[in-house]
């Protein structure tokens, strides 16, 4: 993905043009939208190379807001964007390149095809500064590459939602841009088709290199892709690398509550055990009851880089633990931790079990699995934790 | 019964003129109102409203006092032509085109403002100038809008009177519009030839409606009415 530029003269679809060789987008943003009714800073700076770049983020996180600052459609207060040795925006200098001139292909989250236009005016709309004959060719190549030549005739309101996420694709990438920046633009589509459409927008890039900017707010698509990610939370670039070491750990907290994590516990590293992979955390339960022995809980969890004694936090989704109510033996997993029952709740179609084994411990369950096991509050019980599903989180 | 076809056509030929005349200031006047974001738009807003509110005497008026020759703009004319503006069809045509004026630009500017800025931001990102977005996207998906907009200051200018006997009196061939002939008519207890040319008018406006709005109609089934179709998201 990083080697674009070696692919670049085999696809090249108009030698006319000279095509960009693969570059990186620097920027560094802040733009300010003044008090009262929303009062927001955006304040991030990185930079994208060529390929996928998933940014991740909640709702109202700035994600929208940076793409339209890259794209020229909302002008930062400060800071400088650039793709490779072209300059779009620099304070320092006065320059703004206005969004028409900037050559980036920006896929909105609602699409924004012109519902007046067929598929075909649509594809060749970005092209209008080319003979007639090479905006036909030029479209009818990008349509067959994107698998809707079939629909070129039709309007958006008569197509699939997956067709008009490739028609807004090929609109977009038609134009050779040197930035592809994708606000949610997969969101609303079931998995199968969702696939589809990056397989194709994938292998259009092995041949253009070109860096991709992709905004997603869920977790799911973020491990789906796989690429690198920046995350971001109330306008600051919080984390990033590969979704494995953002999202599994060491992560920030909020990250982790985003992720959906039930328990989270404050922990100390005991003991690593570099050879095993994995090491020990002592959790600290809030106030031992006087006069009873001390039940801290000792946990085994993945490997990450810390030292001995550093404070760490766990993170544990309710639904990854099991529960038995006699001593499990034979098992793989490494953490069996005996407590009592202190409630049975139950929420729409599952049962929200807290176990108290010094500390409280949230688990889901089936009602069939209440029911099996004979549950009540007050019942000896085991937890069993797999490794990998301890989560570390910075603290 | 006579009915005076002169005055029927010069009130055609007046409505055509000014509907073609405000469509071209009315384009670029809509479009600053619709999307400019200048603090004091509001004033020019009001500004365009203001034939809406008032007598057309009063609009009448102060037209006649602008185009006569103790006026700037009077006497700016006189120099260039000889005779001065005032009780001239180019005269109707200016009082026409002011007093008509919101009747166009209103739909022109609300059927601009409600087609979906993401579709500017789509056209811009493509490449596309200010200009060729609006002509290539704000235009065509505002049709029913222009089409109401020219409709209204047709029939609007085939109806006015008032303006017409502030600024153009009363000559026929040249300013004598056909409500003014009915009025004639009416002082001279002419009531049947009144009658002939009042039907007639209500006859022909009610035609050029009609054939307009039922355009209209088709333009905006295409379109699908109650949706936003160009609010076109991934199927949810």
């Amino acid at each position: 993905m990083d080697d674009g530029s070696s692919q670049i003269a085999i696809s090249m679809p108009t030698p006319a043009e000279p095509k960009l060789a693969s570059q990186i987008l620097n920027a560094r943003i802040r733009k300010t939208f003044p008090a009262p009714e929303h009062g927001f800073s955006l304040d991030v700076e990185f930079s994208v190379a060529p390929g996928f770049t998933i940014l991740f983020g909640p709702s109202g996180s700035g994600k929208t807001t940076l793409l339209d600052c890259v794209a020229g459609l909302a002008t930062p207060n400060a800071g400088r964007i650039a793709v490779g040795e072209r300059l779009w925006f620099d304070v320092a200098s006065h320059v703004d390149v206005p969004v028409a001139k900037r050559g980036v292909a920006y896929v909105l989250q609602d699409l924004a095809l012109f519902p007046h236009l067929t598929v075909e005016q649509n594809t060749e709309y970005g092209l209008a500064h080319l003979p007639r004959l090479e905006r036909r060719q030029r479209a009818a190549a990008m349509l067959q590459e994107f698998r809707i030549k079939h629909v070129r005739q039709q309007r958006p309101a008569e197509i699939s939602g997956g067709e008009r996420q490739r028609v807004a694709l090929a609109r977009a990438l038609v134009t050779n841009p040197c930035v592809l920046l994708l606000d949610e633009p997969l969101a609303a589509l079931d998995a199968f088709t969702k696939s589809k459409i990056l397989d194709d927008l994938r292998r259009w890039n092995q041949a253009h290199g070109i860096p991709i900017l992709y905004v997603t707010h869920t977790r799911e698509e973020v491990i789906a892709l796989g690429e690198r990610v920046l995350v971001m939370e109330e306008g600051r670039i919080i984390a990033q690398g590969t979704p494995h070491e953002v999202l599994s750990a060491p992560l920030q907290e909020t990250v982790a509550q985003l992720a959906g994590f039930e328990n989270i516990f404050d922990a100390s590293v005991e003991s690593v055990h570099e050879d095993r992979g994995t090491m020990l955390c002592r959790i600290m339960t809030s106030c031992p009851p006087a006069g009873r022995e001390d039940r801290s809980v000792l946990l085994e969890t993945p490997l990450i880089r810390a030292e001995s004694g550093s404070g760490l936090r766990v993170g544990i989704r309710a639904g990854d633990i099991l529960l038995a109510v006699a001593t499990p033996v034979g098992l793989s997993a490494r953490n069996i931790l005996a407590g009592r029952l202190s409630s049975l709740e139950r929420r729409d179609m599952i049962i929200s079990a807290r176990v108290d084994c010094g500390v409280e411990v949230e688990v889901h369950l089936t009602l069939a699995a209440r029911d099996a096991l004979d549950l009540a509050e007050g019942r000896q019980v085991w937890l069993v934790i797999k490794t990998h599903s301890c989560h570390l989180m910075r603290r | 019964m006579s009915i005076d076809w002169q005055a029927f056509r010069l009130t055609i030929v007046l409505a055509v003129v000014v509907s073609i005349i405000l469509t071209v200031v009315g384009l670029p006047l809509a479009s600053w109102i619709a999307f400019s974001r200048r603090r004091w738009k509001f004033l020019v807003e009001a500004l365009v409203a203001l034939p809406i509110v008032l007598p057309p005497t009063v609009l009448g008026f102060y037209v006649l006092v602008a185009l006569g020759s103790r006026s700037p703009l009077g006497r700016w004319w006189q120099s260039l032509t000889g005779h001065t503006l005032a009780f001239t069809f180019t005269g109707l045509v200016i009082g026409s085109i002011l007093y008509s004026l919101p009747f166009a630009v209103q739909p022109f500017a609300a059927s601009f403002s409600s087609v979906d800025p993401k579709l500017l931001a789509a056209s811009a990102t493509l490449g596309a100038s200010p200009l060729r977005t609006f002509f290539r996207v704000v235009v065509p998906l505002s049709v029913p809008g222009l089409v109401t907009g020219v409709a209204l200051a047709f029939a609007h200018t085939m109806g006015e009177f008032g303006v017409v006997l502030m600024i153009g009196g009363n000559i026929p061939g040249v300013t004598r519009t056909v409500s003014i002939d009915i009025y004639d008519q009416v002082q001279a207890s002419d009531y049947a030839a009144a009658n002939a040319t009042a039907l007639l008018l209500l006859i022909f406006c009610f035609a050029v409606l009609t054939l307009v709005y039922g355009l209209n109609r088709r333009t905006s089934l295409a379109g699908r009415p109650g949706q936003r179709p160009w609010m076109m998201g991934p199927v949810k």
